[in-house]
Order: structure tokens, then C-alpha cells, then sequence
């Protein structure tokens, strides 16, 4: 098969040599500024670049009709050209690593590296779950002590370490709360989730078999309650909520919903995506939460990768823990923790267990990271996380008003997030424009057009490990393109101009989609 | 507290910025009465790095590795040697400290890399396409359930007795609250796979046929028969690949007819780490994308016309589509496609056929040796690397009998199948291109003495 290109590393690259940007090179490279062919491109279909101890012998007998024509048509390529491109490939990121990383509700925070250490000790990389449990002791006492701390730090009953993200985690609370319903042979049928509430929370509740029902927000920024407690009724399993919420806000009447709720027989979901704002300062379990999904990534600053992996422990009221998923730690009465899977559920008091949603016992990797950035904080630094969070928000907030518009400016301090609209800003000129010019100006944009209740949202999370000398550089960057924006600069609407692609068309991507490099039929 | 830089004479300057007295002058909105006035009673306070660090070793070491002693695991979760490159490479921050790429501008590099993983998966699999990883194996083989019921209108889900008990059970789970009928029973002690049963089963009600390829206790079902009377019937065929590596060695399920195959990447470049985070992986025909769950990166072009790429087709996603979505997922498991796919490139189709036949000629000599002990067999007539070895008595205690000694030999059935009597004398024995002769040796000799 011929599918290499076959002048070995030339990019196609669409654009023509020699256009009208200055400085256009042979390679497409701008001195450190590098592109990179795909691997498809770089590699040869017979290439490899691991060497093996021996040789294998024939397969054996019987296996003959199950066998492959021809090698797996992936390119290899030697060990020196594979480093060098995906270490290329590193430099087209952005990363938390390299600046701030303001994303609202997403949450970008320093990573340390004690964790990656801690989780690549081969007592925790390197150990199969299958293995008998005397034999990982260890790994157990992680995730019981991860357990324990979440339980104290929300004043919950119960945890659920087994949950692979946060929307994982969504849906195990809400499964959780409709095993409880059925327990009581109550077959409702209705999830409320306010307006200004996590896609993934509306797309939850019916994955878990629920109709969804919106309940508006206030001027405010708030969830409207009188709403909400006129829809509430016998047919309501569960409210969702976010608190703080996505307008980075507290809903301060949280616990009076939380009593509605409970007294017309349903429970509270809590989205726990934004804890890292109150933790070591609030209990949820004190608000009258039932059920809320922990993102480790978020609050305790696992490492995203670029997408994942995720970890969303649930932690569960008393109502609601007898009915997570298997598989859970417990401890025995014998003081030592033990792995509960199906065999020894009823034994352990644990009956009711909704069963399995997904295999083995969660994402250990992360477990062993939270738990020492846990340890790392403290109790005291926790709480100090939490305060510095605000106050970087808040920081971010009164130094922008009058600059920006803050639609919710004059509803209290904010949380852990500053929110601001396009509101303002020239005719013509949007919140892609201050976002992309940011780019330019050496960092990541904001999460924008998010929450949904806001035109032209622009959702600014400092988080606590930003200094405030790195704050007042991005916000006298922002001043600057809202006042460029303000003055009617064209040259806005063309940013990015310095980052190693221009604006893409996403528009084409959905119209035509290429997912997959067919190079070699073409 | 090393990670904050604020001082308190930046905290003081700040407040005095946004106009409060003290910090929970910020907290206002909270009531006084759910506001903890200090630091959560009974947990410890802040730690340095070296104690944390003493601290998880100590946990660490309460462990016994699969790397330091003779190790035949695996039934969904299997060791193999990683390159020092691929731990290496996916340590640099800008990969590992990267956000979801919202802003393809500065997101190329992980965008490239997961079109890359895309196209690598759909090779590996024999699909038009594939995603761009999900949280595992088993959840995306109940994701390909849901979508299959999408796709062909229909509720009922036939899982072959070969499919991986625990993913059945995750099927099993959310099928309960989705309305979806599964009907899946635990395995024979047969070395046949059960395709006649399935075939059999098939009617004009099935969604879909789901076949594990090779199956659970290591056999390989034949997927071109069971693709063609799934597809008579109207029904989809998916086929769950646990052991990436096999496909170095057997036909690719997209190659046999099924219409969606999913599969546990965790094999290649990301580790055992007890259970997670692992990689799921998942790739379809082309005709199928708009139902397909999970994140697409697709290429494009940028302003100048310079090759590009971006995440695409969001519009069947959660944050558009809210509760019409084809999932509600909100990530993916980025930097375990990314070890996955650094270690396929060094690999390259070659290597991995070699690491696929390494680890089958290990299970071979293992088989030999292990079959040699008096009452032991083995089940299979063909395997790759995974195989089931039937002892005279329960495995469980032998199993734990043997981790005493020293040796990890193999995953009991029974800690699989704790309520099927039949199974309990089974043994799942696993090898690889890191088993060797001594190992072998020291499983055989072991099992010997516990057994004699």
C-alpha cells in the first residue's frame, strides 16, 4: 500500500506558496511558529519504532480463518520522528501550563506535578482491578480516604466513587434518585432544570428516562423559586440545579427549595461543577442537596489532557446512599476497607444497588491525584482555595465595570466567575471578536455564548492559582479590545492574526465532515 | 500553601479593588447559618510535598504491581509494555494541561492529534469512522446500544453469552431506565461460542446484536455469519473489541460486517491504573455520524486557507441539542487518546501485528505447560492471547492462593460470575509480549503445588 506521501514530510497545506502574509516560507514554518504533517504523512506503512526481544513464531492451528490479510494500514514511525511530532504538534496548544486558562464553568487551575508523580507509583499505575483484593490494599485505603474527605467537605451520607466524568456523574445521581422512587413504588416522571443550567443536565435527565421541564431565571440571575414551587407536584422526581450557578452566582433560597422539594416527595440534584467556589466554606449537604456529582478535575485539579480524562464522585444524603452503583468501598467490621462488588452487595448491607455503570471501580488515576491535592491543601488551604477563587472573580468583575457591560453586576458579588455581555460594544462587533483578540494577545479566551440567558456571554473564571499581577495583565487586555471594539476597529474582526491558524471554518467542517485522513484515496 | 500566589497583602489591596470590608463580605449571598466559620473539623491542614508524598507511597507500597511478579491477567483489562516516549510525551503540559479545544486557533495541536486517533481507530476497527474517545469500553458499548435503538426504531438488545459480564451489566443498567429489553446470559464452558444460540435469537424486534470479539473466555465468534443474519433481520451488528492488540493479528469486525464496533483502549499506552481512566473507543459506518455519541474532530481550512481542524457536528451534542441529544456526554478521555495513539504510531500496523503474535505464541507455550498438570485443560480450540483454563476445583481460592506466592495468575470466573455454579472451576489466564518463559514457569509450578 502507498498511502505515505512520498516527498516524506512536505505538508499539503492548502494555502499557495507565496501569498499575501508576510514572511511565507517553503516549509509553512515561521521560525519557532511550526507546522506539522499528519503521521499518515510522515510515516511508512512497514515502518516501526519499537524493537522487540525475539521472534514470534507461526499462529497456531485453528486460527487460520480468523486471521488478517494484511497489517492494521497505520503508518509507524522510528522513536526520534515520533517525539519530534507530537512535541511539534504540543506547541500549537494552549495550556494552563502557559498562562491563564479563564474558561467559566469549565475551570482551569495550575496543575501540580506532585500528582502526576504520585499516580504513576506502580502500586496505583500498575495494578489490574481484577487483582485479588489483599493485594491492593492500598488502592482501596486511596479511594476511602478520597470518599471520606468529599463526604466531610459536603456533609453528605454517602459517596459514589464509580462515576467517569461529571455527566457520568449526573447520571448517577439521577438513577440513584429514580432507584429510590421506584424502591417506594413512585414512578414519576418529571426532572425540573432551571434555564441556566448545564446542557449536559437537561440531556441527563432524559438519558435516565425523565421528561424535562425548564423553570425560568430571574432578573437577577437567579432561579426563579415562586416558579418553581408552583411546578412542583406529585409527578416531579427531582429538581436540578447548579450552585453556585452558571451566572456565577449563589442561589441563596437553595435550602428553601430544597424543603419544597422534599415536602412534595422529590429530590435535589445539585451540579456540582462549580464547587470549587465554596468548598471548605459550604456544606451542600447543610442546603438540603440529595445528590451532586464532584468534577476531581475542577475542584481538585486532576489534568483535563485536552478533554479528559474526567472523574465525577457523587456524594449522596442519607435517602438517597443505599442506592448507589456497584462496585463501592466499604469499611468491614474488621477496620479494613473492602471492595463491594455484586457477590458480597447483600452482605455488606447493600441491597439496593442500582447495579453497574461501567466496568471496574471508577477512575483510580484521578482518585490517587485528588487525594493528594487534598492532602497538599488541607483543611485550611481548602478553604483558602475557595476565598481566593472569589476574590480573583470579583477582582476580575470590579475591574472591568464600566469597561464591559456585567448584566448582573449590581446583584451582589459574584462567585467564582465573572460574567459579561457583548452589551455595548460597537455595532457589528461581538463577543467572538474580544475572544478571538485575546488569542493575540497571548492568552485563551473566556467561555463564550455561555450561560445561555446572556447575549453575547463572556464567562471569566480567574480560579486561585492566578497571581494578581497575572490578573491585571489580562485585564488590561480585555479593557484594551473592549475599547478597541468600543472604537469600531475592522482589524478586530480579523483576529486572530499571530496564532498558528487564522479562524477556522466550522461551517464547512459540519457541511462536508472529513473525520478521517483518506490521503491515500484521493 | 504553595499553589496560591496571593499574599495577604494582595488579599488586602484586592478587597479594598472590588469595595469589601473582608472576604465574607463576598460570601453575603450565602446565609450566615450555612457559612462554616473555620477550617472543616477533622480533617488534617495543609501537608507539604514530601509528606504527601511519603504519604501515597506508603499507600503505594501496600500494593502488589503487576510488573514485579509473574502477572497472567486481564478479562477487559490488559499489560502491556509502554514506551518511555509515550508517558513522556503526554507529560508535556501542553498537552496534559490543555483545556477541551474551544478555540481551535490554539488548539491545533490536540485537534491534529485526535483526528489522527480518529483515523487510526477506524483502521484498527475496519469502520468509515470513529470518534474521538469516550470514558471506556463498557460505557461505550451501552452508548452503541442506545444508538443502534436510534438508529433502527427499535428496543430489543441480544447480547452474546461471550460479551464481557461487567459491560453487560452497564447495558444491563441503563437499559432499565431507558425501556431497552437486553437479553444476555452468562457463558457455557463450551469451546464454541455460542453464534448458533444468537442467530437463533434474532427476530424482527432486535436492534441490535451485540458479539464480543474475541469473547470473554477468549474465543472467537464468527462475525460474517452473525453480521449477515442480524442485518436479514433488520438489526445492527456490534462487536466489542477488549483486547485492542488482537485485531494485530485477526480480521477487523468492520471487515466482517458490523455496523458498529466498540472497544476498550486502555491496552495501548495507557496501563492498568486498578480500573481507570481507560479509552473507549468507537467507530461506525459513515451513514450513521449524526447518531453517533460523543466528540468528531473533522478538518477544515482557516481564514488563509491553511488546513485546519476543528471539533464538529456539535449540534448533536448536550449543550445544543439539550435533551434531544444523542448523549450526554461533556468529554472525552483526551490524553488517554493521546497515549494510545503515540504508542499505535511507534507501533505502526507492523509492530503491532508483531506485539500481537508475541503475546499469542506466550499464550501458546502457557497452554502447553498448563495443560501438562494433571486435572487441568484448557477450554479453547483457538485463541490469541487470552485463553480458559478449567482447574479441578474453584479458581477464587486458588486465584488468592497463588497472589500469596507471589503470582498473579489469571482472573477467576467466579469473581466475574459470582452466582454461576457452572463457571466456578474457570480460569482466565492472559499473556503478553512482556510474559516470559519464567513466568510461565513460575505460574505452572505454583498451580502445581497449590493444586497437588
Amino acid at each position: 500500500m502507498n498511502d505515505m506521501n512520498p516527498s516524506g514530510w512536505r505538508p499539503k497545506m492548502g494555502g499557495e506558496p507565496g501569498g499575501d502574509a508576510p514572511g511565507e516560507t517553503f516549509t509553512g514554518n515561521r521560525g519557532l511558529q511550526l507546522e506539522e504533517p499528519l503521521i499518515f504523512e510522515l510515516g511508512r506503512m512497514d515502518g516501526c519504532g519499537v524493537d522487540f526481544d525475539d521472534d514470534p513464531g507461526e499462529p497456531m492451528a485453528g486460527l487460520e480463518k480468523h486471521l488478517r490479510g494484511a497489517p492494521v494500514a497505520v503508518p509507524g514511525l522510528s522513536e526520534p520522528e515520533t517525539v519530534r511530532h507530537y512535541t511539534r504538534l504540543s506547541r500549537q496548544n494552549y495550556a494552563i501550563d502557559l498562562g491563564i486558562f479563564p474558561l467559566g464553568s469549565c475551570t482551569m487551575k495550575h496543575n501540580p506535578r506532585l500528582d502526576e508523580r504520585v499516580a504513576r507509583m506502580p502500586g496505583f499505575a500498575d495494578v489490574h482491578p481484577l487483582q485479588p483484593q489483599d493485594t491492593v490494599r492500598g488502592a482501596l485505603d486511596v479511594i476511602n480516604q478520597l470518599a471520606g474527605w468529599l463526604i466531610d467537605l459536603t456533609g453528605m451520607h454517602g459517596v459514589a466513587m464509580a462515576p467517569k466524568a461529571g455527566a457520568h456523574g449526573e447520571l448517577c445521581g439521577l438513577l440513584c434518585i429514580r432507584a429510590a422512587l421506584e424502591a417506594r413504588g413512585d414512578a414519576r416522571e418529571v426532572v425540573l432544570v432551571p434555564e441556566s443550567a448545564h446542557g449536559t443536565n437537561p440531556a441527563t435527565a432524559a438519558f435516565a428516562g425523565y421528561r424535562v421541564e425548564s423553570i425560568p431565571g430571574t432578573a437577577d440571575g437567579r432561579v426563579d423559586v415562586a416558579a418553581l414551587e408552583a411546578r412542583l407536584g406529585p409527578d416531579v422526581a427531582a429538581v436540578m440545579i447548579t450552585n453556585p450557578n452558571t451566572c456565577g452566582l449563589f442561589e441563596r433560597d437553595l435550602k428553601r427549595i430544597a424543603d419544597a422539594v422534599h415536602a412534595a416527595g422529590g429530590f435535589v440534584y445539585c451540579d456540582g461543577a462549580n464547587f470549587n467556589a465554596i468548598v471548605g466554606k459550604v456544606r451542600p449537604g447543610d442546603l438540603g442537596v440529595d445528590a451532586m456529582h464532584i468534577n476531581l478535575h475542577k475542584t481538585f485539579s486532576t489534568p483535563h489532557g485536552g478533554g479528559g480524562p474526567g472523574s465525577g464522585p457523587v456524594v449522596l444524603s442519607e435517602a438517597l446512599s443505599p442506592y448507589g452503583p456497584l462496585p463501592f468501598t466499604a469499611k468491614g467490621a474488621d477496620g479494613v476497607v473492602h471492595l463491594v462488588e455484586e457477590e458480597d452487595a447483600k452482605a455488606m448491607g447493600h441491597a439496593h444497588a442500582f447495579g453497574r455503570m461501567a466496568a471496574f471501580h471508577g477512575q483510580m488515576g484521578m482518585f490517587t491525584r485528588a487525594l493528594a491535592y487534598i492532602l497538599s491543601h488541607g483543611a485550611d488551604g481548602l478553604r483558602q482555595v475557595a476565598e481566593d477563587a472569589v476574590l480573583n472573580a470579583n477582582y476580575v468583575l470590579r475591574s472591568l465595570e464600566g469597561v464591559l457591560d456585567a448584566p448582573y453586576g449590581s446583584s451582589g458579588p459574584c462567585m467564582h466567575e465573572a460574567l459579561f455581555s457583548d452589551d455595548g460594544l460597537a455595532q457589528g462587533f461581538s463577543t467572538l471578536d474580544i475572544a478571538k483578540g485575546l488569542i493575540d494577545e497571548g492568552f485563551h479566551p473566556m467561555t463564550v455564548y455561555f450561560p445561555l440567558v446572556v447575549h453575547g456571554a463572556m464567562l471569566v473564571e480567574p480560579t486561585e492559582t492566578e497571581s494578581r499581577a497575572g490578573l491585571d495583565q489580562f485585564i488590561g487586555a480585555l479593557r484594551s479590545l473592549a475599547e478597541r471594539a468600543r472604537a469600531g476597529d475592522e482589524a478586530l474582526k480579523a483576529a486572530p492574526v499571530l496564532a498558528p491558524r487564522r479562524r477556522l471554518d466550522e461551517t464547512q467542517a459540519a457541511r462536508k465532515p472529513r473525520l478521517a485522513w483518506r490521503g491515500d484515496r484521493e | 500553601m504553595r499553589y496560591l500566589p496571593l499574599n495577604d497583602a494582595d488579599r488586602a489591596e484586592m478587597l479594598g479593588v472590588v469595595g469589601a470590608t473582608n472576604i465574607d463580605a463576598l460570601f453575603a449571598d450565602v446565609p450566615a447559618e450555612f457559612l462554616q466559620p473555620g477550617p472543616i473539623e477533622g480533617l488534617p491542614n495543609h501537608a507539604s510535598e514530601m509528606a504527601v508524598e511519603r504519604h501515597m507511597a506508603a499507600l503505594s507500597a501496600r500494593n502488589l504491581s503487576a510488573g514485579s511478579v509473574p502477572f497472567f491477567l486481564g478479562a477487559g483489562s490488559y499489560r502491556h509494555h509502554i514506551p518511555a516516549s509515550v508517558d513522556h510525551l503526554i507529560q508535556r503540559g501542553e498537552f496534559l494541561t490543555a483545556y477541551t479545544p474551544y478555540q481551535p486557533e490554539i488548539a491545533q495541536g490536540t485537534l491534529q492529534v485526535l483526528f489522527e486517533f480518529q483515523t487510526q481507530v477506524a483502521r484498527l476497527f475496519g469502520t468509515d469512522i470513529a470518534n474521538a474517545s469516550m470514558y471506556d469500553g463498557s460505557t461505550a458499548c451501552w452508548e452503541a446500544v442506545a444508538m443502534a435503538g436510534r438508529i433502527t426504531r427499535r428496543k430489543g438488545a441480544l447480547l452474546s453469552s461471550g460479551v464481557h459480564p461487567h459491560y453487560a451489566e452497564t447495558v444491563r443498567t441503563m437499559a432499565r431506565f431507558t425501556g431497552d429489553a437486553v437479553r444476555h446470559t452468562a457463558p457455557d464452558l463450551s469451546a464454541v461460542p455460542d453464534d448458533a444460540a444468537i442467530i437463533g435469537g434474532i427476530s424482527d424486534q432486535t436492534s441490535c446484536v451485540v458479539v464480543q470479539y474475541p469473547d470473554v473466555l477468549g474465543r472467537l465468534p464468527d462475525l460474517a455469519a452473525i453480521a449477515e443474519a442480524a442485518h436479514d433481520k433488520g438489526a445492527l451488528l456490534i462487536a466489542v473489541v477488549t483486547e485492542p492488540v488482537a485485531l494485530g493479528l485477526v480480521e477487523s469486525p468492520g471487515a466482517l460486517g458490523a455496523d458498529i464496533v466498540v472497544g476498550e483502549g486502555q491496552a495501548l499506552g495507557v496501563g492498568l491504573q486498578f480500573g481507570g481512566p481507560y479509552l473507549g473507543l468507537f467507530g461506525c459506518r459513515e451513514k450513521f455520524v449524526r447518531q453517533m455519541p460523543g466528540r468528531l474532530c473533522g478538518e477544515t481550512v482557516d481564514a488563509a486557507g491553511k488546513r485546519g481542524y476543528v471539533l464538529t457536528l456539535s449540534t448533536r451534542e448536550q449543550h445544543i441539542r439539550r435533551e434531544k441529544a444523542t448523549s450526554n456526554i461533556c468529554t472525552n478521555a483526551g490524553l488517554c487518546a493521546l497515549a494510545f495513539s503515540i504508542h499505535l504510531t511507534l507501533l505502526g500496523g507492523e509492530g503491532l501485528s508483531r506485539m500481537a503474535r508475541l503475546g499469542h505464541d506466550r499464550a501458546r507455550q502457557a497452554a502447553a505447560r498448563l495443560s501438562a498438570i494433571p486435572g487441568v485443560s484448557i477450554l479453547n480450540d483457538a485463541w490469541v492471547n487470552e485463553f480458559t483454563v478449567l482447574l479441578p476445583v474453584d479458581a477464587r481460592p486458588v486465584v488468592r492462593t497463588l497472589s500469596e506466592r507471589g503470582v498473579l495468575g489469571g482472573v477467576a470466573l467466579g469473581r466475574l460470575y459470582p452466582d454461576e455454579a457452572g463457571l466456578s472451576h474457570g480460569l482466565l489466564v492472559a499473556t503478553s509480549e512482556c510474559t516470559t518463559r519464567e513466568d510461565i514457569e513460575a505460574l505452572a509450578t505454583a498451580l502445581e503445588e497449590v493444586l497437588a
